[in-house]
């Protein structure tokens, strides 16, 4: 190519010289890529076809039960509840966490079934969920999210996933397909085990005879410094009669009747595990001989539909912990608070819409 | 990285340098910044990693805060050293323009961050230890503003990050003005005279 008889262009008063304009825009591009490729690549936007991301459970709750604006994507019907933990000081020997000094921790909590459709009629088969949030918003504060099974149908964020698939109600029967959730068992034999084990442990006939457990494993430590492995459940004491409710909402009904009638009460048992017993798999049952520390009484003395400002904001993730109490590491419990946070962020923003359980409108 | 990219069109005189101080600041920030984009990305979107990268990324957030509260006040003590020659006005607008935007994000980012985590009801918790207080009203609406716009100031720090170092390279490699020069230590200096 002839040089042009221009004089050469210039930059801030320098001429520009096409070796360097070549180097430069060598330079720039190369870092431009390796740092919008490592965005792109830490996004999410490239490289997550074949793993799971909390968006891709938020989508796959979404697929599940339809849009269910303004609610959590997973437990999406429930009702808050507030009282009080009164610590009897026991559990002081194992954790060094405030709420186990002995006297009275405020609570918040939010009961639940499980399952992505605010509006899923009560079933007694469905699980049952407890969030509780002891001494909100404080900065000792413990969350808790527990379920009234014996154990955890997963022990993978894969195995859950695909439950949540084949649990998908098909169009013609209103029920699952049962080819797929023979397909899913036959591929998580550890869900088919623990599903045996549920199957063996018949629910309660309602929220306030129900026990809740953690099923994941959490460590507690002691002033001294000594880590314990625990799980904890809250054990009903005398829990009032049944009431006959009918309906869709026959459980949360029953509930609120029960609670108008006079506090509800459950002790809260740390269930403490033995070298052998698995702590990094929730669908495995500890042997019920081991030594459970009593550490004093949950009372729940008021419910309220869900609205701003009561449990309904809180998401109960299971690793906001108070000092004294630590994760284990079991493989759910990471994915649990990455994802319940997802659900968080997508509710927070959509449009609200009216819970399906209105306690006013619960007759006496 | 070779920080010592010299031609035949140098400027006479060596451009000033920043205070050491400045320069220690500059690069810290510089690591700090990437990391905590870097984690802040990835652990929203990897379930194992989740719970331990919150932690850091937070930790590193706090870190950030400080070290930019810091440096404003050492930019107010100390006027930076003058600019090459090469950059002429409407570029001067930018250079002053970007910088502000740059000490903006730096300083909202943690803030909006640790404003967020208040807005949830959340104990703010870094290094494992220290327990800072609630900024913020626990309040979901709060924390939805306050989310959106964390995700959105960090996208826009990872522009002008970009905008930042593409200039800053093509100055010292186009123009071979130096001007990476007034942010770097002198390591290497003796090899300068080989290119």
């Amino acid at each position: 190519m002839p040089r042009s008889p221009k004089p050469r262009p210039t930059w801030g008063g320098v001429p520009l010289d096409r070796r360097r304009i070549l180097l430069g825009i060598a330079a720039i591009g190369g870092f431009l890529a390796v740092d919008l490729g490592a965005v792109a690549y830490a996004g999410g936007w490239i490289g997550t076809a074949h793993r799971l991301t909390p968006h891709i459970f938020i989508k796959a709750f979404e697929w599940v039960n339809g849009k269910q604006s303004g609610f959590r994507k997973n437990h999406a019907k429930g009702v808050a509840v507030a009282g009080y933990f009164d610590s009897n000081g026991n559990g002081r020997e194992v954790s060094s966490a405030a709420v186990f000094r002995s006297g009275r921790t405020p609570v918040l909590g939010r009961f639940s079934l499980a399952g992505g459709n605010a509006h899923a009629a009560d079933m007694l088969s469905t699980a049952r969920g407890l969030g509780l949030a002891f001494g909100f918003p404080g900065g000792a504060q413990w969350r808790t999210a527990m379920l009234n099974l014996p154990v955890f149908p997963d022990n993978s964020p894969q195995g859950f996933y695909d439950r949540l698939l084949a649990s998908k109600a098909s169009p013609d029967t209103g029920k699952p397909d049962p080819q797929a959730m023979a397909a899913f068992l036959a591929a998580h034999p550890e869900t088919a085990k623990a599903m045996k084990i549920i199957g063996q442990n018949p629910p309660s006939p309602g929220f306030a005879d129900s026990t809740f457990r953690s099923l994941n494993t959490f460590y507690v430590i002691s002033e001294s410094g000594t880590r314990t492995p625990v799980r904890w459940s809250l054990v009903p004491v005398t829990p009032p009669p049944p009431r006959n409710s009918s309906g869709p909402n026959a459980l949360f009904d029953a509930l609120v009747r029960q609670i108008r009638s006079g506090p509800l009460q459950w002790t809260l048992m740390l269930t403490v595990g033995a070298p052998s017993d698995p702590l990094d798999d929730a669908t495995l049952p500890w042997p019920a001989d081991r030594r459970a520390i009593d550490a004093g009484t949950l009372t729940l003395t008021s419910i309220e539909t869900e609205h701003p400002g009561n449990a309904r904001d809180i998401n109960f993730d299971p690793l906001v912990l108070p000092p004294g109490i630590e994760r284990s590491d079991d493989p759910l419990l990471s994915p649990r608070s990455a994802v319940y946070a997802a659900s968080y962020r997508v509710r927070a923003r959509e449009p609200e819409s009216p819970p399906a359980v209105n306690v006013d409108e619960v007759a006496l | 990285m070779s920080t010592e990219i010299e031609g035949t069109a140098a400027t006479a005189a060596p451009p000033q340098k920043f205070t050491a101080l400045s320069r220690i600041f500059h690069w810290l920030t510089a690591i700090l910044i990437f990391a905590a984009l870097f984690i802040g990305l990835t652990m929203v979107n990897w379930l194992a990693g989740y719970a331990e990268l919150r932690v850091i990324h937070m930790s590193i957030g706090a870190l950030i805060l400080l070290i930019v509260i810091l440096r404003i006040v050492n930019r107010a003590r100390h006027h930076p050293p003058a600019w090459p020659p090469t950059i002429g006005r409407l570029e001067g607008k930018a250079v002053i323009w970007s910088e502000r935007a740059l000490y903006a994000l730096l300083l909202a980012q943690p803030l909006v961050g640790w404003a967020m985590v208040s807005a949830s009801g959340t104990p703010v918790r870094v290094f494992g230890v220290l327990r800072l207080p609630p900024i913020a009203p626990s309040n979901i609406d709060v924390f939805s503003v306050l989310r959106e716009a964390h995700s959105i100031l960090a996208y826009l720090l990872v522009a002008v990050v970009a905008a930042h170092v593409s200039a800053v390279l093509a100055h010292s490699i186009v123009l071979s003005d130096g001007m990476l020069r007034r942010m770097t230590f002198h390591i290497g200096r003796r090899e300068r005279s080989k290119i």
